[in-house]
């Protein structure tokens, strides 16, 4: 099962949940943990993890044959990025802008566009603590992130894996979209204050539109009101965890410690966690 | 025909069209611009941001945390405009016209075409609107004409009035591309906004991350206030972010949250900062009643009877100098 654990406001537990479930996880089955908040990932913080390599994560973007071209500018016309220029001659590439759609090579008459690799970012993996941990890193400067969630997601060289945590970027636009595709249940964190509510009901709202079924955690439990419940259980939203407001998780946290990693008790709610979202992704598949 | 050399270079036509907030700010004497952000999310930016309004004495918002806007939420705004956010193209396929023969699909670099069954039990192709990113190959590719592109709206911006001034704001629709176009938009009425009704300060409350909405946020900032907490996450999410606006030679300064949750880490990045020369001009305690402030609709400076105001107070007079300085 691939669960997604996501939230609208940033900083609302998504990391610690998802470290702290795939470590309540390990060695009891195969679980993978992808980092996918790109621009700002910090599960690594946490895993702490040696890997020997990373690799780099390039996308596309188009190359002019200054001899072929002869200026008639289609390229530019097509480009719906406004990322080729059209001058008197081959045009301009701006590539911050380029989405590497391939419609200029596609139009060109002259087939004298070709495409080479331009690098944003980089990827790693590896097994650490008895998790399979993928992690992906845009590069300063840097619009899009997506092709490096893509490349995260990307399992090909993984083990073959029972359980697979996506920790998604904050937000509801491009990337958390890309993060939350394909998944089977999305978690969306979430904590008891105006803000945490407004930005869960967004969360909820994305994952229906992508036909995904979610649920909430609800975090640090008594810091705010009980708005958040009645909105889960006016929308039919299940509540999956309570997790009370407790300063030694948050000071675990700080440090870069894994809370469950030293606490048995919450090591097993996190793996009553898992078998719930089991059922749950189970039962959408049966029925 | 003009001299070649009075011919605008390719560099300055692209500077001309990317950077036209900057050209707008730079002309007339014009409000100052002060962007809070933080690298790493819910480190108390909008609460910061919200008090910060309530002791500035003249200011325009803006939020351009566009996929999830908070500062409303405090400011209980009444909205005096709205209008939709069109940006880029979307495809649309037809399904009586779909011969079903996958060239579509074959060719979309974003994973945007799957097969479907149709409200008549066929198979055919259709567009997964919140992955097509707008490119029309598939136009191009079709040979039976069941692809049509049509203009995106992709949101929704506002301008409201508050209590602390005009607030410029906005949605974004789940899924949106373009994001950092509608950051430029919400900060080029702001600006605009200020400059009509004489506000001396655009406040900008910026969105997490390091991305497109983040680079559309700081550009042509006159000052911008990172606000982070005493974390792992916290600090190296700083880090990057600094990376990010000192590399567009802009002008940073610091604000430690809950700085006494954890008192080493707080240490760790005040010689960070001290490292990379960024100011601390503000260390804010972890208290509760931030929390209830923002339940009960206000900043903490309006809540008062917290040591957190006195500090925000604090901070407010070195960030107005720091402001006032930006002008020499």
């Amino acid at each position: 099962m691939k669960i997604a654990i996501a939230s609208g406001k940033g900083g609302t537990g998504k990391t610690t949940l998802s470290v702290n479930l795939a470590t309540a996880l390990a060695y009891e089955q195969s679980v993978g943990l992808l980092d996918c908040d790109v621009e700002e990932p910090n599960c690594h913080l946490y895993l702490k993890p040696r890997f020997d390599s990373t690799e780099p994560v390039s996308t596309l973007v188009p190359v002019v044959d200054q001899d072929a071209c002869t200026g008639c500018s289609l390229c530019a016309r097509a480009c719906e990025f406004h990322a080729l220029l059209a001058l008197p001659g081959p045009p301009l590439l701006l590539p911050e802008l380029c989405h590497a759609c391939g419609v200029c090579a596609y139009v060109c008459p002259e087939e004298a566009m070709s495409e080479s690799e331009r690098e944003i970012g980089m990827v790693g993996s590896g097994m650490v603590g008895g998790v399979y941990f993928r992690w992906g890193r845009l590069n300063i400067g840097e619009a899009r992130s997506t092709p490096v969630i893509q490349s995260v997601k990307d399992l090909r060289t993984a083990p073959p894996l029972d359980t697979v945590i996506i920790d998604a970027p904050p937000g509801v636009a491009c990337p958390a979209v890309e993060a939350l595709r394909d998944a089977d249940f999305a978690v969306l964190v979430t904590e008891p204050t105006p803000f945490g509510l407004h930005d869960l009901v967004l969360a909820v709202q994305t994952a229906r539109q992508m036909s995904i079924p979610c649920g909430v955690v609800i975090n640090r439990v008594g810091i705010g009101d009980e708005r958040v419940d009645d909105y889960c259980a006016a929308e039919n939203v299940p509540v999956l965890l309570r997790i009370p407001d407790d300063r030694r998780i948050a000071e675990a946290c700080s440090r870069g410690e894994i809370f469950a990693a030293g606490d048995a008790s919450f090591t097993s709610t996190l793996r009553a966690l898992a078998s719930d979202l089991r059922t749950r992704t189970h039962e959408r598949v049966t029925t | 025909m003009s001299a070649p050399g009075h011919e605008p270079t390719p560099t300055t036509s692209v500077l001309r069209e990317t950077a036209s907030v900057l050209r707008e700010t730079a002309s007339e004497p014009t409000p100052k611009q002060l962007v809070v952000l933080s690298g790493k999310g819910g480190t108390g930016k909008t609460s910061v941001v919200a008090a910060l309004a309530t002791l500035a004495p003249a200011e325009v918002l803006a939020d351009c945390d566009v996929d999830a806007a908070d500062l409303h939420l405090v400011l209980e705004p009444e909205l005096i405009h709205r209008e939709a956010f069109m940006s880029g193209k979307e495809a649309r396929i037809i399904p009586d016209r779909c011969s079903a023969c996958g060239d579509c699909a074959d060719h979309c670099r974003f994973d945007a075409i799957r097969l479907t069954v149709d409200g008549h039990g066929r198979t055919v192709y259709a567009i997964e609107p919140i992955a097509c990113e707008g490119c029309g190959l598939c136009v191009r590719v079709c040979t039976s004409g069941a692809v049509e592109m049509s203009d995106a709206e992709r949101g929704e911006w506002f301008i409201s009035d508050t209590r602390h001034g005009p607030l410029v704001h906005a949605r974004l629709n789940i899924g949106g591309e373009n994001s950092g176009r509608l950051v430029t938009l919400v900060r080029e009425r702001a600006a605009s906004l200020a400059q009509e009704t004489g506000a001396a300060l655009v406040l900008v409350d910026g969105p997490p991350g390091i991305g497109c909405p983040v680079i559309a946020s700081v550009t042509g900032a006159d000052l911008v206030l990172a606000v982070t907490e005493p974390t792992v996450s916290g600090a190296h999410d700083l880090e990057r972010a600094a990376e990010l606006v000192q590399g567009f030679g802009l002008t940073l300064a610091v604000c430690i949250n809950k700085a006494d949750l954890n008192p080493d880490m707080a240490g760790r990045i005040r010689e960070v900062c001290a490292a990379r020369g960024l100011p601390v001009v503000g260390e804010l305690s972890y208290d509760t009643a931030v929390v209830k402030a923002q339940v009960e609709g206000k900043s903490i400076v309006e809540h008062g009877g917290s040591p957190v105001a006195d500090q925000i107070r604090d901070m407010w007079k070195i960030l107005q100098d720091r402001l006032e300085k930006t002008e020499e």
